[in-house]
Order: C-alpha cells, then sequence, then structure tokens
C-alpha cells in the first residue's frame, strides 16, 4: 500500500510538475532564508567576540582623559601610578603603562605612517601580543632605552615588502631604529588595524620621542577567573585618591572593559540575528502562504481527481495516504535544497564578509520541521476534505 | 427464476429539502440478472444518471433498498462501498472522469493499482484493454491529446480492464457519431457475450438502445416501460 501510495504520489507530482516545483520552491526559499540569516548572524557574533578576545582577554584598559575626550588638556598618569597599580591590587596578571603618537616610518625609500607606542614588557601580556619572527626586548634594551623596535605586520609589508625586517633599522621622527622583532598578525578590530603599530621601550618613547614622562594608558591584564568588576572598582578608588579628586568631582580618566564592550557587542548582535531571522521566518511563513495559495487553486481539479480515485475503487485512507506522501515528498525535497542551498550561500557570504562560518544545527531541525509542517498542512488538509465527500460529489466540485 | 445480481426496491432519491426538493427518483423498482444488457432511456433529467450513480454506489438513495447479489448496500461502510466499485463495478462517466496530463495507459491501469495488481500484470492488462477499444498505439497519449470518441474508449478501456462483474456506462456514445457509436455499441455486445459483463447503459439513442437485450424507460424519476427485445 506504501508502494502504491509512492508510486501514485510520484506520478502527480510529474503530472502537475509546474505546481510541484513552485511549492518546492516556497520552501526552498523559507528555509534557506532561515538558515542563511542564522549562520551569518552567528558568524557575526563570533567575529566580534574574536576581535574583542585579540584586544586582550580580562582587559580593562585606563586612559587619561574623561571619557569621550580626547587631546589636549589631560592629566597623564605617571609610571608611579603603574607600579602603585600593580603594588595595591590583587589578581592581576599584567599592569602595563604605554604611550602612543602618530609617527612616520621610514625605511629606504618607503614611508609610512603609523602609531609608535611605548611599552614595557607588561604590555605585551596584557594586549596578546605574539613575536613572529625576531625576539622581544631585552631587559637592557627596556632598562636603558635603547632605540630598538618591534613591528607589526602592516609596517612591515609596507616598509619591507616581504624580506625580513629583523636587524634593519628604520628612521622614526628621524631617529634611528633597529627592528628586532615582527608581531605575528592580529587583524582589523572595530576597523582600526591593530598590526599597524610600532612598539618601543618606554624609556626610549619617553626620551626621544615624547620629550616627557607622561603615560596615556595602563593596561591592566585581570586574572583569568576574577571577576573585572571588583578590579575596576579598587583601580577608580586608587585612581581617584592619587590624583587628589574629591567626592563629587568627575572622574579625568575612564576605565574601558573589554568584557563590557564583549557583553554589549554580542548583546547588539544577538538581537541582529534574532531581527535577520524574525525577518527570515516572515519569509517562511509567505512561503507558506504561497503553497497555501497553489494548493487552493488547484483544490477544484485535486477534488475531482480525488472524485475520480475514489469511484474507480480506491479507499479514503489509500487517497489520504497518496497526499501524504505528495506533500512530504516535496517537502522534503524543498528542505533539503534548502539546505543545501543556505549552506553554499551561507559560506560565501562568511567568505565576502570575512565572518567564520558556524554551522547551527539546531535552526537547521527547525526549518525543516516548519517547511515540513508547511507542506503537510497545505498539501494534506485540503484533500483530506475531499476524501470525505461522497465520490459523486467530489466529481462535481466545481 | 435464478437471484437477481441486482434488486431495486422503492428507491427514491430526493435532492435538497423544503421547498427546493427536487425528487429525481420516486421509487424505483428494477431486477437485473447476471449477463444481461440493459438500455436505459429517458428524457433529459428523468432520473438516468441518478439511478446509475446509486447504481454504482458513487451516491446513496434516500430511501429504498439496494441489493447487490446477496448484500445490502445501503448498510455497507464507505470503505466497504469502495471496496464493492472495485472489485465488481466498473463505470464509464458521462463526462469520461479521466485524470487530464496522464497519458492513456496510467489513466488504464489505475483501477489495477488499487488493486495491488503488480507492475507487469498491470501493463499488459491496461494494454489489452486499451488495445480492445482499438486504441493501440495512442497509449502515452493524455486526455488533452486525444479526441473526444478516444477519450471516451479510453473512459470504457479503464471501466472494463478490472473485468468487472457489471459495467455501468452513462451515455457511452453520447459524443460519438453514428459511425463510432456503432463500434463502441458492437464492444459492448461482445463484452456482454464473450466476457459475461453484465452491462447497464444510458443512452438517448434508440439506435443504440437495439443492440441491449432489454429497454427500460424512465419518466419523471420513474420506470414507465420494461421490455425485452429480440436480438
Ligand atoms: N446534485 C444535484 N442537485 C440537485 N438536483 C439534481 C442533482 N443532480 C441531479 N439533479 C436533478 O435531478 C434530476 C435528474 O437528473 P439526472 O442527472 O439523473 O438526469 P438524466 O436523466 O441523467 O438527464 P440527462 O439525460 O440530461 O443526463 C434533474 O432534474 C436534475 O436537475
Ligand atoms: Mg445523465
Amino acid at each position: 500500500m506504501i508502494w502504491n501510495a509512492l508510486l501514485l504520489a510520484l506520478r502527480e507530482i510529474r503530472r502537475n510538475i509546474l505546481r510541484s516545483c513552485l511549492t518546492t520552491l516556497g520552501i526552498v526559499i523559507g528555509i534557506a532564508a532561515v538558515i542563511i540569516m542564522v549562520t551569518v548572524g552567528n558568524g557575526v557574533t563570533a567575529k566580534v567576540s574574536e576581535q574583542i578576545s585579540s584586544l586582550g582577554s580580562n582587559l580593562l584598559m585606563v586612559r587619561a582623559g574623561a571619557r569621550g575626550l580626547t587631546g589636549t588638556a589631560v592629566k597623564p598618569f605617571s609610571l608611579e601610578d603603574a607600579k602603585t597599580i600593580s603594588g595595591q591590587v590583587n589578581h592581576l596578571k599584567a599592569v602595563a603603562p604605554s604611550s602612543s603618537k602618530s609617527t612616520t616610518a621610514i625605511f629606504g625609500n618607503k614611508n609610512w605612517s603609523s602609531t609608535v607606542t611605548g611599552m614595557t614588557e607588561a604590555y605585551m601580556i596584557a594586549t596578546n601580543w605574539v613575536i613572529g619572527e625576531g625576539r622581544e626586548f631585552n631587559d637592557s634594551e627596556l632598562r636603558s632605552g635603547a632605540m630598538s623596535c618591534i613591528i607589526g605586520n602592516t609596517v612591515w609589508k609596507e616598509l619591507f615588502e616581504g624580506q625580513s625586517p629583523i636587524g634593519s633599522k628604520i628612521r622614526l621622527n628621524s631617529l634611528s631604529c633597529t627592528v628586532v622583532g615582527l608581531l605575528k598578525a592580529k587583524g582589523q578590530a572595530f576597523g582600526r588595524d591593530q598590526d599597524d603599530t610600532i612598539l618601543i621601550p618606554l624609556r626610549a618613547f619617553q626620551r626621544r620621542i615624547a620629550g616627557n614622562l607622561d603615560i596615556s594608558m595602563i593596561s591592566v591584564s585581570v586574572d583569568e577567573d576574577y571577576a573585572t568588576e571588583k578590579v575596576q572598582k579598587q583601580l577608580k578608588q586608587l585612581l581617584r585618591d592619587r590624583r587628589h579628586i574629591s567626592g563629587n568631582e568627575d572622574d579625568d580618566f575612564f576605565i574601558l572593559d573589554t568584557k563590557e564592550i564583549a557583553a554589549t557587542l554580542t548583546g547588539t548582535t544577538k538581537i541582529l540575528t534574532s531581527l535577520l531571522g524574525s525577518v527570515a521566518a516572515i519569509s517562511l511563513l509567505v512561503g507558506g502562504v504561497g503553497i497555501m495559495n497553489i494548493m487552493l487553486v488547484s483544490v477544484t481539479e485535486r477534488t475531482r481527481e480525488i472524485g475520480t480515485r475514489l469511484a474507480i475503487g480506491a479507499l479514503e485512507r489509500e487517497v489520504l495516504l497518496q497526499f501524504l506522501v505528495e506533500a512530504m515528498v516535496l517537502s522534503c525535497l524543498g528542505g533539503f535544497l534548502g539546505i543545501v542551498l543556505a549552506l553554499v550561500a551561507s559560506i560565501g557570504i562568511s567568505k565576502a564578509i570575512d565572518v567564520p562560518f558556524i554551522l547551527d544545527l539546531g535552526i537547521i531541525v527547525i526549518a525543516s520541521l516548519f517547511s515540513a509542517a508547511v507542506g503537510i498542512v497545505f498539501g494534506y488538509f485540503p484533500a483530506r476534505r475531499a476524501a470525505r465527500l461522497d465520490p459523486i460529489e467530489a466529481l462535481r466540485h466545481e | 427464476m435464478s437471484q437477481p445480481l441486482i434488486q431495486l426496491k422503492q428507491i427514491t432519491k430526493t435532492y435538497g429539502s423544503g421547498l427546493a426538493a427536487m425528487q429525481a427518483l420516486r421509487g424505483v423498482d428494477l431486477d437485473i440478472h447476471s449477463g444481461e444488457f440493459v438500455a436505459i432511456m429517458g428524457h433529459s433529467g428523468s432520473g438516468k444518471s441518478t439511478l446509475m450513480n446509486i447504481l454504482g454506489c458513487l451516491d446513496t438513495p434516500t430511501t429504498g433498498s439496494y441489493f447487490f447479489q446477496t448484500i445490502e448496500v445501503n448498510t455497507l461502510t464507505r470503505n466497504q462501498r469502495a471496496l464493492l466499485r472495485r472489485h465488481y463495478l466498473g463505470f464509464v462517466f458521462q463526462g469520461f472522469n479521466l485524470l487530464s496530463r496522464t497519458s492513456a495507459l496510467e489513466n488504464v491501469e489505475l483501477p489495477l493499482i488499487y488493486r495491488g495488481m503488480a507492475k507487469a500484470e498491470r501493463h499488459d492488462k491496461a494494454r489489452k484493454a486499451l488495445d480492445i477499444v482499438g486504441l493501440t498505439g495512442w497509449e502515452t497519449h493524455t486526455p488533452a491529446e486525444l479526441s473526444g470518441g478516444q477519450q471516451q474508449r479510453v473512459a470504457i478501456a479503464r471501466a472494463i480492464v478490472t473485468e468487472p462483474t457489471v459495467l455501468l456506462a452513462d451515455e457511452p456514445t453520447g459524443n460519438l457519431d453514428t459511425e463510432r457509436s456503432r463500434e463502441v455499441m458492437e464492444m459492448l455486445c461482445s463484452f456482454n457475450r464473450d466476457l459475461g459483463i453484465t452491462i447497464l447503459m444510458v443512452t438517448h439513442e434508440p439506435d443504440m438502445a437495439e443492440y441491449a437485450k432489454r429497454v427500460v424507460h424512465f419518466v419523471d424519476g420513474l420506470v414507465s416501460s420494461d421490455t425485452e427485445q429480440k436480438p
């Protein structure tokens, strides 16, 4: 009986090839839309968290100047501030004072404007930098403030065109500086190229480039399993005391918590994902309505067909089984094609907008179930009404 | 006399209700014996098709009883009536009712599929039935690609492919010219004679009725005359 139903269902699909294709198409589009939107959304979310962790995990960035205010008239930190922090606050992995300035780097006949950052050993740990080639600064370079530098990937590409930079001398602000290391690439973070950087010992920066002892940022890396909120509170109190800010005055510095940024941004992208998902769900629904239309338009012909089948001796349940199989074959086919299309498109889009491709099996299952439900509801229920009629009534239907 | 194959007792059929009620059959008594070839005649609207539908178990009478062999059809369930149609009855509709966009062969095969017949045997029988009605070579044509007469013959092939006990034909020559009509009538005669199929046929044309062994006249939902004919 099931084989007969399958045979008859396949014949019906072939007989009404246009209707079958449109039904399948409705399901394909609906499913593909949902899966693509959710997959790409997830990819974007993952990309954002990846970028955040590339800044440094569990990192608090303490900057001088009130939040939103940049440039002039900010009271800088001092090395002493950083030392006090590492002395008085517990659960810290690294405290890295640093200062930056934009500079033009010159090598041979090439020049490239980049940012030079004076830093200490702790900076590498706090901001997750890894050496790709060469070495980090040694103690004597750090202590004496030697003009050595470690360059980021972008700077290397722009100045050296693929040659090894180690040992070469580049000019920063007309000061000669020996390249001792090349950083492993981190990529973009929030539209800024992290690899466009030049690191030099803090001492050298203060003496030769800035000409003062100012520290513009202190990066504080907190132990992995310790809450950054607590540290943030302590830091705030400590710095307010050291900078003599009284009770009701505003901070003249601000603390950026990468964890908080991460939470906000992933929150936003998640909202975005569910928004895209809902839009896609609507398209699935619209696809369903399309299928319903196709089915309703053909209901007269199908009712007569059912009448004919009943008249020549088909049982009600045989007719229903045929319709059920027909609906399921189309839904499954549509579902399958939809999933394949979605995967291909998701991989393509992920590549194009440079986000990781993350497969979410849950959404595939949900979309498939929904499509099956749509196919069955709209394919099967009109048939059920017709199959319950007396054959003669079904035949007379118009 | 032997037990009739079909026995109708005071069959009535009323369409609609109240003031709009329309009595299409008003107490029909009719006995049909195995091997008979009966022509049913009457004016348009006299209830011939209504009777055929009831005989074909496609419709149920309002009152009265219908015995098929010893079975009282009124007491059967929907499924049992479907099985009765499947195994004993062949029906040629006034309007053919072929499946559109489906080849002649597949149309004729359809009743055999529901009988659960294996593919090879099914094809064989369907081809034979098409051959009998003179449609060899037209197997793959769909109804839209066939003339009215050819469609009529596909419908007949579909009705006889199961070798039914009773063949019910509602105006099988209604769409045909005299020549084709005679061919169809010869065919029905040979089914009746050679295969022993009992035939009930509705027709408007006295010429066609002459092929039958018995003619029943209908007037306003009642049998007005019932005569045996000499062959
Ligand atoms: N479904 C229906 N609803 C209401 N009235 C009907 C229905 N079917 C038939 N009738 C009425 O019943 C009467 C008998 O109809 P029937 O189809 O049996 O006539 P007929 O003898 O086959 O006519 P024809 O020779 O034109 O085919 C007609 O008056 C018709 O109007
Ligand atoms: Mg009629």
